[in-house]
């Protein structure tokens, strides 16, 4: 077809969604965030680069492997979110959002120059688990295992996600508070604390999707920065409003940017910018935006 | 961006008078600061980050805007200027005039797509444009890759003025630096920076006026732009350079950490701004990662206890101790 095997486009299709995968996970966190707090978390990136350093401590120093890193780095990054929210953040919601914004960049520049200082420039490995040594034979192509639990963890987290949100009483809380904080608050629930443990949640969602990505690109202070501009755009071309439409629109940009590697590769950096400049002149609210 | 600023903006309109006067101040300063030891090659660097950082205090001061992408404003003029100025061999004024030119082209190109979403969503759609811009310049044949376009010629200005001289390339800048600021500090005070004040503070009121807010947000986006491009194009000739970082998205952030330090919404507190952080930065300049980590500690000092800026705090306790 066109000249491109069938080995490279599947490939390219994979690595896609590979990448897709990680663009919902962050977007969601970041729209999970929104929501409630009406702040962009620019340190979205360097939370999940954290994500990515603390499996790799837990590995180097204490020997301590991948699936329990899968549990502890997003609970031990949450907890870093939840002193930040404590301490920081909650000053912040009365004023303009942008605060918050220059707030969690300035904390982003914090993160990756310590780590940059320590660790230089450089990607650290993290030894795949053993495991997910190996390939499955799909006919077509070879698919590593690797990559096959990282698409389908990362679905089964988005989905997970999705439900307690849309279909749990917890969820319904946070939905309300997110219309209503005050009427919210004014039925006895305790908003301040849900605003917290939602900032935990979503930096430790980031936090999970660096672990995941640790063994597939390597562990390196700069890991998020360029990555969170692509989740931005994937944000504006999403539109906030929808946990699905964060999912559908992270794993869809995922694949657009593969296939073009394919077809055109000159543009795969930039064809997520070129898709959101095209949303907004159709669409401004995003794909499954509300206008406010 | 919020009634404090807002008031310290009435307080500088009531002063427009002391406001020319601080001007000449500044303008007859920076008039002898070669002499006073500083070095010509800092103040010049200082200027064009200055105005830079003037030109984005025009968008988020007095519009409420917050673009999280002007380096590219910044880079791509620089990148027009060399080209023009060692490729077609074009003097240097009309090199700097095609850099800014093409500044406010993109001006226009970007305002018009991120005019259409506010608040963070602005700030997120200028970002991933400015991303966008650098990847271009990253594969872009005449750009020069990692390597930027170097030994940019500085030739001679109106064929008259050599400015390899660094006194005469010096004061150059400081006219082009004066003549932006002026023409920011006009505009602000002008009746169409009184609506822009009035379509930040509550635009829906503002359109109920009969103002076209969007044409008046697109207009303040291009002269941002624009400015931002005349910086560029003159740091382009100055450092005989155009190079990556100048897109990079860190530039759009020091851009704004300036303004911030310096005061969002005053006349003078980019210029403080620039000065401290550029003059931090070549202090700093052996500790290599370490200044990321202080800028992003500026940042959330700032943002956490002192949001007004060195200049916006100055006039506060200025005018509350003449009450």
């Amino acid at each position: 077809m066109l000249g491109i095997s069938t080995q490279a486009l599947f490939g390219q299709l994979l690595i896609g969604l590979i990448n897709g995968a990680f663009y919902a996970m962050l977007s969601l966190g970041l729209a999970v965030i929104f929501g409630l707090l009406n702040i962009i978390n620019f340190s979205h990136g360097a939370q999940y680069m954290l994500g990515a350093f603390c499996a790799w401590f837990l590995l180097q120093d204490f020997g301590i492997g991948y699936w329990w890193s899968l549990l502890i780095a997003p609970i031990v990054v949450g907890a870093i979110g939840v002193v930040i929210e404590r301490t920081m953040l909650s000053r912040l919601y009365k004023l303009d959002h942008l605060y918050g914004l220059l707030l969690t960049f300035g904390l982003a520049l914090i993160f990756q120059g310590v780590f940059t200082n320590y660790f230089g420039s450089s990607g650290q490995p993290y030894r795949l688990p053993e495991e997910f040594s190996g390939t499955f034979d799909l006919g077509f192509m070879f698919l590593p295992k690797y990559r096959a639990w990282v698409i389908i963890a990362s679905l089964m987290v988005c989905l997970g996600t999705w439900f307690v949100i849309e279909r749990t009483k917890l969820g319904s809380y946070l939905r309300a508070a997110t219309e209503n904080p005050a009427l919210v608050q004014a039925f006895g629930i305790n908003v301040p604390r849900m605003v917290t443990l939602t900032y935990g949640f979503g930096v430790g969602l980031a936090a999970l999707a660096g672990v995941m990505a640790a063994p597939i690109y390597q562990v390196n202070p700069l890991m998020g920065a360029n990555l969170i501009i692509v989740v931005f755009a994937v944000v504006v071309i999403g539109g906030m409003g929808s946990i699905l439409g964060a999912i559908i629109t992270g794993f869809g940009l995922g694949v657009v940017e593969g296939l073009t590697k394919v077809f055109y590769p000159e543009a795969s950096n930039t064809v997520i910018f070129v898709v959101m400049v095209l949303v907004l002149l159709v669409k401004p609210a995003g794909l499954f935006g509300r206008e406010r | 961006m919020s009634a404090s600023v807002a008031t310290e903006a009435a307080v500088a309109v009531r002063n427009s008078r002391s406001g020319l006067v601080a001007i000449g101040a500044m303008a007859a300063f920076f008039a002898i600061a070669p002499f006073l030891g500083l070095y010509p090659v800092f103040l010049m660097k200082a200027l064009c980050f200055a105005l830079f950082a003037c030109a984005f205090n025009l968008l988020i001061g007095f519009g409420g805007l917050l673009s999280f992408g002007h380096a590219m404003f910044l880079g791509t003029a620089g990148y027009a200027c060399a080209h023009a100025a060692k490729v077609w061999g074009l003097s240097p004024e009309f090199a700097i005039l095609f850099g800014t030119v093409c500044a406010a082209v993109l001006g226009v190109v970007v305002g018009a797509l991120a005019i259409r979403r506010q608040g963070i969503y602005f700030a997120m759609i200028t970002l991933a444009l400015a991303q966008m811009i650098y990847f271009f310049c990253l594969q872009a044949k005449f750009t020069g890759g990692e390597d930027g376009i170097q030994a940019v010629p500085r030739g001679r200005l109106l064929g008259v003025f050599d400015l390899a001289e660094p006194l005469v390339m010096y004061y150059f800048v400081l006219v082009v630096f004066l003549a932006g600021f002026l023409l920011i500090y006009r505009t602000v005070h002008s009746p169409f920076g009184q609506v822009l004040k009035a379509i930040r503070e509550n635009e829906p009121r503002a359109i109920s006026l009969g103002y076209d807010a969007e044409r008046y947000k697109l207009l303040a986006f291009v002269l941002s732009a624009t400015l931002a491009g005349l910086a560029g194009a003159t740091k382009a000739i100055v450092f005989q350079l155009a190079s990556l970082t100048d897109v990079h998205w860190t530039m759009s952030g020091e851009v704004v950490l300036m303004t911030l330090l310096g005061g969002m919404g005053t006349i003078f507190g980019p210029v403080v701004g620039a000065f401290v952080i550029i003059g931090l930065e070549s202090y700093l300049a052996s500790f290599g990662q370490w200044v990321t980590v202080i800028t992003g500690v500026i940042f959330v000092v700032c943002v956490l206890a002192f949001r007004r800026g060195i200049v916006g705090e100055f006039t506060a306790w200025w005018d509350a101790r003449r009450l």
